[in-house]
């Protein structure tokens, strides 16, 4: 019995050492370095802002002197944190010291990638529709799909500029100097700069993305609010800025907020996911061209995907340029050529190698994921850590990419339900796919769309990467015929349609002053 | 002694699986005698209609019924008669009867495990056994683990310790036990996922797993047929929300209900023919899987052989 005893208690050992294993994932952007900006980019303050008029448009009190009292109080906060800080206070820093806007980007992409879950159907084989109104009940509000995450990425990295380019003005024009210079006993806890720290563009930042994030992701603000005072609270710990540093930069950036969520307001998505008379009515048009209509291939059958997107008001060009960028139209789906282009898809899934598949999924970014504008803020990202631009720079890339990404959106969305057209798979049954088929019409390709603009707006800004790219773009264009979900035709023009798009924001970046 | 060993059999119920195959040997309480050979091929069909995400249990019309299909040669030798190693290596094509995902098909996992009887005990007519099983699978394929319900694994490479303990009067048999799998991270196609929060890595932490068995039936020779009461036990994982895709490192839990049988055919090449059939009761991010297989096995004996030729030129 004792020989048993020693049995099980070697095997129970040799488990719990197994256990011990590392589990560990850590995340690839974990251990990005502090920031450390080649060029403070001092003059942003004159850059052009994209809705508001002046930077000056929303006052900023001139700050106290160093010298004073209040300002004093204010570094012996700093020392009193500095005192004892944690290493989980620490790491606080570490993590905001690579970014602010770096990181509400990828706070942003967790939260489109957790709310980008379609509802589940009704017992009588209806959807519920999210409500803004009522955001906590079933589904929650919103679903992030692509053209909801494209526009909420728009939404935050243009307000995010905005709010920056403000901030620098004031930068300069008050150019109080940060606590650790101020301060010799204060320990600069990020890399030091000659950057003037009132108002606090970390600050800025919070303020900024916190009070959109009230309009994007209501059931969030709980978080996101504590995401912003953490921001806040380690810069201060950082030794970077004072609490009148940050309390001037955090009123900034809510104030300009206001600006972006009256626009988003009016901006027509709220009516974007139309109503059952609409839903029919594109059906009803495209029967009476003499084609087949597009419908869903779920079941039960899901209204269309944000139908009326086509509408929403664009950032880089008027709304009625819209309607100027469709392509003609696609092959008949009476015609031969629609039938070889079906099988052409077909060809592609019957017997899909490991590397179409491998593309497939890569590119998927359907239910559950970042959707492909977060997908090319992920890319974008990754180059942009290696340029290390200033936050005010970073935050002019990011508005001009997903500006670009929010407006592909709009265009690719007018072209799909201007011409309704139905799926590879509806044409063809036989055709299986490699990832889940989005429930809207087929052309034009949603990801080539995104893709083109995002790869023509990044070459501008990242010229020694533009090969890349475009490789990337089409990589991702073909993945969705290679996935079985696109005609051919549907990538080839995305791609295009999204290049001009993406010129429009070139176009802009020329001008804006930064260049 | 004896309660003490009532006890433990009733009382430890933990155990292991891989994801569609188990193989009956590693977790019986039957060994191969010394240098024989069994080998053979097991066919198993399981398939589903409902599912859980997390506790919610649904059907779902854009998949309708998914089936696994697997062909798997498996086998075991006899080191010593106390030793065993066995062995596994399924070809996996899974189907979904309604929507538009494709099948995907493929080798899967190959599994080796080393088997020990650690300590047997005879009492007139009654037989205590205790054996330990050490394991370890791996993908054979670069499959993709990231297109669940209808990947064909879940890629991770697992290394298990099994206890197994037999008791046996006459002919009736109770086998109790317990595995614990130690999952490595696996390496998906996408550098974005979210579980309960959101992970910027293409690498995702699988959780252990725990099993346990009881299986309770007849034994005569190399006969078997018993009842088996299995539970699988994901140690972390999370939970599918509604309406979500799966994911590999889900919170899958399932009790299934079986019966397994072995019957060798008399006097004919120490054929045998296997069979089986289980039914989820219970599960969690799974689908309530009803499975069936039957399998072929022949037993090559070595050591008899090598006799027979002694034999043989001894008579010369």
């Amino acid at each position: 019995m004792k020989k048993l005893f020693i049995y099980i208690t070697i095997a129970i050992s040799a488990g719990l050492i197994i256990y011990a294993c590392n589990k560990n994932a850590p995340d690839i952007t974990a251990d990005v370095p502090p920031l450390q900006p080649q060029n403070i980019d001092l003059n942003a303050g004159t850059w052009k802002t994209i809705l508001l008029t002046r930077p000056d448009t929303f006052a900023v009190a001139a700050p106290s002197a160093v010298t004073s009292a209040d300002y004093i109080a204010e570094l012996n906060e700093i020392k009193g944190y500095q005192k004892s800080l944690t290493s989980a206070q620490l790491n606080t820093i570490k993590y905001w010291a690579a970014g602010g806007v770096l990181r509400w980007n990828e706070i942003m992409r967790g939260l489109v990638t957790k709310y980008n879950l379609p509802a589940y159907q009704n017992p009588d084989g209806t959807y519920p529709i999210p409500s803004a109104a009522n955001p906590f009940a079933y589904p929650l509000f919103p679903f992030a799909n692509p053209p909801y995450a494209a526009r909420a990425y728009a939404y935050v990295s243009a307000a995010q500029y905005d709010a920056l380019v403000a901030c620098w003005y004031y930068k300069k024009l008050y150019n109080r100097a940060a606590p650790y210079a101020n301060d010799n006993t204060i320990q600069a806890k990020v890399p030091t700069s000659t950057l003037p720290s009132y108002p606090s563009e970390a600050a800025v930042m919070a303020g900024v993305t916190a009070e959109m994030m009230k309009l994007l992701f209501p059931t969030e603000i709980a978080n996101i609010e504590q995401k912003a005072h953490e921001q806040e609270l380690a810069m201060m710990m950082a030794g970077a800025a004072t609490r009148s540093d940050i309390a001037a930069g955090e009123a900034l950036g809510r104030q300009v907020a206001e600006a972006f969520i009256a626009r988003a307001k009016a901006d027509n998505a709220g009516k974007a996911v139309g109503t059952p008379t609409d839903w029919k009515n594109f059906e009803t048009v495209t029967l009476a061209r003499g084609e087949t209509p597009w419908y869903s291939l779920e079941t039960p059958k899901r209204p269309p995907m944000l139908p009326l997107f086509g509408k929403v008001t664009p950032f880089l060009f008027p709304a009625a340029t819209v309607p100027t960028l469709r392509p003609g139209p696609p092959p008949s789906t009476k015609s031969q050529t629609l039938m070889d282009a079906a099988t052409e898809v077909y060809n592609k899934i019957k017997s899909p190698s490991r590397e179409n598949i491998q593309h497939v999924q890569f590119w998927a970014d359907g239910v559950g994921t970042f959707t492909p504008p977060g997908h090319w803020d992920a890319i974008a990202a990754q180059d942009f850590i290696t340029k290390n631009f200033s936050e005010v720079r970073w935050a002019r890339n990011y508005a001009l990419v997903n500006m670009a990404l929010m407006d592909a959106a709009i265009v690719c969305w007018d072209v799909k339900y201007y011409y309704f057209n139905p799926r590879p798979t509806q044409i063809n049954p036989s055709i299986k796919t490699l990832t889940g088929i989005p429930n809207f019409p087929s052309y034009i390709s949603g990801h080539s769309t995104f893709s083109g603009a995002a790869a023509t707006i990044l070459a501008h800004i990242v010229p020694d990467q533009a090969n890349k790219y475009w490789a990337l773009a089409n990589q991702a264009s073909m993945s969705r015929l290679e996935g079985g979900i696109h005609y051919k035709i549907d990538c080839d023009s995305g791609l295009v349609v999204g290049s001009k798009v993406g010129n429009y924001a070139v176009l802009r970046a020329k001008q804006d002053g930064a260049d | 002694m004896r309660v003490t060993l009532k006890i433990l059999l009733v009382g430890i119920v933990f155990m292991l699986t891989f994801q569609n195959i188990q193989a009956q040997t590693e977790q019986d309480g039957i060994m191969m005698a010394k240098e024989n050979w069994c080998t053979g091929f097991v066919y198993n069909y399981s398939s589903w209609n409902n599912y859980w995400e997390g506790t919610f249990k649904r059907s779902n019309a854009n998949l309708g019924t998914v089936s696994t299909q697997s062909l798997a040669f498996m086998g075991a030798y006899g080191i010593t008669g106390k030793l065993n190693v066995l062995y596994s290596l399924p070809y996996v094509h899974t189907h979904a009867s309604a929507g538009t995902l494709h099948d995907m098909e493929g080798l899967q996992d190959a599994s080796i495990w080393l088997k020990w009887q650690v300590w047997q005990k005879k009492v007139q007519q009654q037989k205590y056994a205790l054996y330990v099983t050490g394991g370890y699978s791996f993908p054979t394929t670069n499959y993709q683990a990231d297109f669940l319900p209808l990947a064909i694994g879940l890629r991770s490479k697992t290394a298990s310790i099994r206890l197994i303990m037999d008791y046996q009067k006459k002919n009736v048999f109770v086998t109790a036990t317990a595995a614990y799998a130690n999952r490595q991270n696996i390496y998906i196609d996408r550098f974005a996922y979210y579980t309960t929060e959101m992970h910027y890595t293409n690498e995702v932490a699988m959780p252990d797993v725990m099993n346990a068995a009881l299986r309770f039936g007849y034994r005569k020779k190399e006969d078997f047929a018993e009842i088996a009461i299995v539970n699988n036990t994901t140690l972390g994982g999370f939970d599918m929300r509604k309406n979500d895709m799966p994911f590999p490192s889900n919170k899958m839990n399932f009790t299934t209900v079986g019966i397994d049988g072995k019957y060798a055919i008399p006097h004919f090449h120490r054929i045998s023919i296997t069979g089986g059939i289980s039914y989820v009761v219970a599960g969690r991010n799974v689908g309530q899987a009803t499975t069936a297989s039957i399998g072929i096995f022949k037993v090559f004996d070595f050591a008899s052989a090598r006799q027979k030729q002694i034999n043989h030129q001894t008579n010369n």
